[in-house]
């Protein structure tokens, strides 16, 4: 069993105009194997979320405590958060150039796991990982994110996550982009991690659709930095008719 | 990389062309075989205006030695090597000294190592001179390396060991060749290596050249091009790594003398350590007669802590208007914290991601290559560079 617990989290960041508060006391309790939509506006705190549970620098935690199996993850590092188990797909993966994906997902394995992947086992695993997510196999090949499509670059995010095998794993805004298709097949990779590794979900979305291929348990509407509101799945489906006006004008 | 400092690039800031030293177009220089014909080494002139007399006291004389280090080649049948004296054809055809110690080096060495490429070469041709030295004494070494009309190579010139070395290489590219010609410099902490590179390209050739310096204490390295035929093509690419006390200089000239022909020069480099100087000065020069021109060169810098210093100048001469592109860059920065953080994301500890990122930096040349041996060579040394400096 494992418990990712936010408590009473309160986030600010600097801004030209001084420090801003974005996230006002946050509680969200996750368990593996579970999975929790954050639905929300722009502009809500979802990415702020997002990046607050990974440690960007940006991000200043004022209040509440981040606990992953009771350990103080605000604690931790950037890196020693990710080798604890926690994973960000990010909304926006940046360009490392001159670094090849395999040289990068193999020192990313190697860094998690604390020592190298036999090598013939690892490259078999990249591969079928790589066929589940329709990637082509000279992808390996390419500089991380340099010249990919919106559609390359989420794919590759989903590729890490299934490789990494941490236990929760945040996905911000990773359906932002992407054809229906592509959707699909990213969609199949967070299930199949969530299958083979009784992965915990953090799925941010601003729309319902991708919530038709990864089915929530739980779903909060963020507004304004805080819960507004959490309920089932059916709230979800409240959300695609009625949209978070009713929220925004309250 | 975040752009922090020393940006020049058109329309965004002025260039730093130096007060105090005269500028001074590349083809305006004296050449000439002859030490006597150039006026004595000053930091007022501006092509030794980075480098302190006392890194290169061994060379302010009249004669050098003869290198005396081993030359070990690598290279298949049909590549012929040959010590040749002036009276050859082929003997100061590139291209003659453009400064006082490349012509009192030329005047040193009586001979030139000759490596010849010829006009039917094997697609693979791959030609290996590696160059050791233990020698402290200032020598002189001339190299010409001759790529035959329709020839196709890979020349390869490492330089290890402990040296003073000025050393002259003449590269010709015949009509229709395709050369690639690399050459590392990896010496001892306390070398000191003074190149000149002299290339000439005839019709549709190409030439790929690449510079990888390392190691040494002072490193100077001056190639320059000269196009005596349309359609020549040319690719200038370096990278460096300059530690605390590094001195790294590497002055690219290309000279569009003649219609349509290209070139692109693209310097990358990383530094650390207190007084780690690069200096990167890239002059093109388009003629009245180059029209055609497609021109861009590209230097960038990573500065890894505080207290060193990159000076990069790119100048660009336009004699024409009838061309078809010319533009340059210069930029140097410290590194992008989202690069770090996406590594960090993924378990990788925050030294590793910095080692990471500078090897990626770097190795953006190295994938340029493109001869997986040399890559591999290449991608090797990088890395024991890193892993014995960045933290």
């Amino acid at each position: 069993m494992s418990i990712l617990q936010i408590k009473n989290l309160h986030v600010s960041v600097e801004t030209e105009q001084g420090a801003k508060e974005i996230l006002r006391g946050v509680d969200l309790t996750i368990r593996n194997g579970e999975t929790h939509a954050i639905m929300g506006p722009n502009g809500s705190g979802k990415s702020t979320l997002a990046y607050s549970i990974a440690g960007h620098p940006k991000y200043e935690v004022t209040d509440g405590e981040i606990l992953l199996d009771g350990e103080n993850v605000l604690e931790m590092s950037v890196d020693e958060r990710a080798r604890a188990g926690l994973f960000l797909a990010m909304q926006y993966p940046v360009e490392i150039p001159g670094v090849s994906v395999s040289n990068f997902l193999r020192t990313a394995k190697t860094a998690i796991d604390g020592e190298a992947p036999a090598l013939r086992p690892w490259i078999k695993e990249v591969r079928e990982a790589m066929e589940g997510l329709r990637m082509d196999s000279a992808f390996t090949e390419r500089n991380v994110n340099e010249g990919f499509s919106g559609g390359e670059k989420k794919r590759h995010e989903i590729l890490q996550l299934e490789l990494l095998k941490p236990k929760f794993a945040v996905l911000d805004e990773t359906d932002s982009g992407l054809d229906v298709d592509a959707l699909k097949v990213v969609s199949e990779g967070v299930n199949r991690a969530k299958a083979a590794n009784d992965l915990g979900v953090l799925l941010i979305t601003h729309y319902t659709r991708i919530l038709k291929y990864i089915q929530p348990d739980f779903v909060h509407v963020f507004v304004a930095g805080q819960v507004a509101e959490e309920g089932g799945p059916e709230l979800a489906e409240r959300l695609e008719a009625e949209g978070y006006d009713r929220y925004v004008r309250a | 990389m975040t752009e922090l400092t020393q940006t020049a690039q058109h329309g965004l800031s002025a260039h730093s062309h130096g007060a105090g030293v005269p500028l001074q177009i590349r083809n305006a220089r004296v050449r000439s075989s002859k030490s006597s014909d150039f006026e004595a080494i000053s930091q007022r002139e501006e092509q030794w205006r980075y480098l302190p007399g006392d890194r290169i006291s061994d060379f302010l004389v009249d004669a050098f030695d003869e290198f005396a280090g081993d030359l070990a080649l690598k290279a298949p049948d049909d590549v012929k090597t040959a010590w040749i004296g002036p009276d050859h054809d082929l003997f100061g055809k590139a291209g003659l000294p453009e400064d006082k110690i490349s012509a009192v080096a030329w005047e040193s060495a009586q001979a030139a190592y000759l490596i010849n490429i010829p006009s039917d070469s094997k697609p693979d041709c791959q030609v290996q001179l590696s160059l050791v030295s233990e020698d402290r004494s200032a020598s002189a070494l001339h190299l010409v390396i001759n790529a035959e009309h329709h020839s196709t190579g890979v020349v390869v010139i490492d330089h290890r060991g402990d040296a003073q070395l000025a050393e002259n290489v003449e590269i010709l590219v015949g009509d229709e060749a395709q050369l690639t010609v690399i050459t590392i410099q990896d010496w001892t902490e306390n070398s000191v290596h003074l190149s000149s590179h002299f290339a000439k390209l005839g019709r549709n050739s190409k030439l790929k050249h690449i510079v990888v310096s390392l190691g040494g204490k002072t490193v100077r390295l001056t190639p320059s091009v000269e196009f005596t035929q349309p359609g020549g093509d040319v690719e200038l690419l370096g990278m460096y790594f300059a530690d605390a006390g590094q001195h790294l200089e590497h002055r690219p000239f290309v000279d569009h003398a003649v219609a349509n022909c290209k070139s692109r020069v693209t310097y990358k480099g990383a530094l650390q350590g207190e007084k780690a100087h690069t200096i990167w000065v890239g002059d093109v020069l388009i003629r009245k007669a180059a029209e055609g021109t497609d021109t861009y060169e590209l230097n960038r810098n990573l500065l890894l802590t505080d207290g060193a210093r990159a000076d990069s100048v790119p100048n660009l001469e336009i004699e024409t208007g009838q061309i078809a592109g010319a533009g340059h860059a210069s930029a140097s920065g410290r590194f992008d914290d989202e690069q770090l953080f996406y590594l960090q994301a993924r378990g990788i500890s925050e030294s590793q991601a910095r080692r990471l990122v500078v090897f990626g930096f770097l190795n953006e040349i190295v994938q340029q290559i493109s001869v997986p041996e040399i890559e591999a060579r290449l991608t090797e040394s990088i890395e024991a560079e890193l892993a014995r400096s960045v933290d």
